[in-house]
């Protein structure tokens, strides 16, 4: 359950990023590929915001699609997952995009 | 509880390291995990504008309302596990300026991983000084299977977190201090999720599976297996007795990691070992695996 562990960094983070105010919003980005699920950390967000100044912020997740390119005949795709086939028949395609995890922004009073 | 670790217990709470001495009693320290703090990134955007509806009547003035109602935007763009990264690439730093080659050792629970470094130091441990960081939830009793075969250990107990981080490695490579030139074993958490997430600062990752797991064990588990410069198949002594296609299992390997480093070996007997032993001593990560 690492998600337990992303949505208390995210707490953690911007506490430190923004030292004053009330959080009222937290933008964040997770990739298709990064290993965490969007809706697990919404899931724990709100039980690690709660008694800090980020308690009742709303999460908005942006989902971040995969994108890889073959080894072999450097085409582009959308990945969906990490185990990817390329159409030439490359079963392994290097991860371009997809992999975030990151804050991107916060609303504050 | 751990900066980017929400899962081990109440805030506040600690993991424990006990160095485990020759004379048997271990020393007792709280993991105060007072990470380092990383410098906020972020530049403040000016207040935004006061929305109003159409027609709606404009009934004070801006100037007049005190700031910090307002809501403003703050940019930060900064990585949800950078904090971890930091710290890891600090631990990278000091292993390397003492030429210490310390690797990640991951697994399911019971693939193997204790027997394979009780076997490894007895065989390697003439010859490089080894030490060893374990990590498990609860109990020292890895660390004393790995203390009897005269290795130095420190034993890390992550209570309920369900993976070792960069900043409890930080403390228990204080606590070690291991020799130059040594070889360090880190033997995470049993896990085959969490622990590919958080990078130690290790030099190598290390993954091992068992004939006693699936073949398909790569293609359920791709970040694991994807993050790994070296992967043993333990346990060969056993195919005998067991339905464990190996050529399947190297070939789903493959799906996820094509440059990984494939061994098929038995902690127990020995078999396929040499390999293992050749690597090490090589520090062989010329084939570097896709983080």
């Amino acid at each position: 359950m690492h998600e337990l562990a992303i949505s208390q960094g995210i707490v953690e983070s911007v506490c430190e990023a923004v030292p004053e105010g009330k959080v009222l919003a937290v933008t964040i980005e997770i990739g298709a590929l990064s290993g965490v699920v969007s809706d697990s950390v919404r899931f724990c967000f709100d039980a690690c915001a709660r008694g800090t100044r980020l308690e009742g912020a709303r999460l908005d997740v942006v989902d971040v699609p995969g994108l890889g390119r073959c080894g072999s005949c450097r085409r582009e795709m959308a990945m969906a997952e990490l185990v990817g086939r390329c159409a030439c028949g490359n079963p392994f395609l290097e991860v371009l995009r997809g992999r975030e995890l990151r804050i991107r922004s916060v609303e504050v009073t | 509880m751990c900066a980017t670790c929400g899962c081990s217990g109440s805030p506040g709470e600690a993991s424990t390291l006990l160095l485990l001495h020759d004379h048997g009693h271990p020393h007792e320290h709280g993991h105060a995990h007072d990470h380092a703090h990383g410098e906020a990134h972020g530049h403040v955007h000016a207040p935004h504008g006061h929305a109003h509806e159409h027609g709606e009547a404009h009934g004070h003035t801006h100037d007049e309302a005190p700031p910090s109602t307002h809501a403003r935007t703050v940019q930060l763009e900064q990585e949800i596990l950078g904090k971890n990264r930091l710290i890891a690439e600090r631990n990278r730093g000091w292993l390397q300026g003492r030429n210490v080659f310390a690797v990640n050792l991951m697994s399911s629970p019971g693939s193997g991983k204790t027997t394979l470094l009780e076997r490894t130091v007895r065989h390697l441990g003439k010859s490089v000084a080894i030490a060893v960081i374990e990590g498990d939830q609860e109990t020292r009793l890895d660390a004393e299977r790995i203390r009897s075969t005269g290795a130095r250990v420190v034993q890390i107990n992550t209570g309920t977190g369900c993976h070792l981080d960069a900043e409890m490695l930080r403390h228990a490579l204080l606590e070690l201090t291991p020799a130059i030139g040594s070889l360090l074993f880190v033997e995470n958490v049993g896990n085959l999720v969490c622990p590919a997430l958080f990078d130690l600062g290790e030099g190598a990752r290390a993954v091992l599976a068992s004939t006693t797991e699936g073949e398909d064990k790569p293609l359920k588990y791709p970040h694991m297996f994807r993050a790994a410069d070296v992967i043993l198949l333990n346990k060969v002594d056993l195919l005998p007795h067991l339905h464990f296609d190996v050529d399947r299992f190297i070939a789903h390997v493959r799906l996820v990691n094509p440059s990984a480093n494939v061994l098929s070996v038995s902690a127990t007997t020995g078999e396929g070992l040499e390999a293992w032993y050749r690597w090490l001593t090589a520090r062989d990560v010329s084939a570097r695996a896709d983080r």
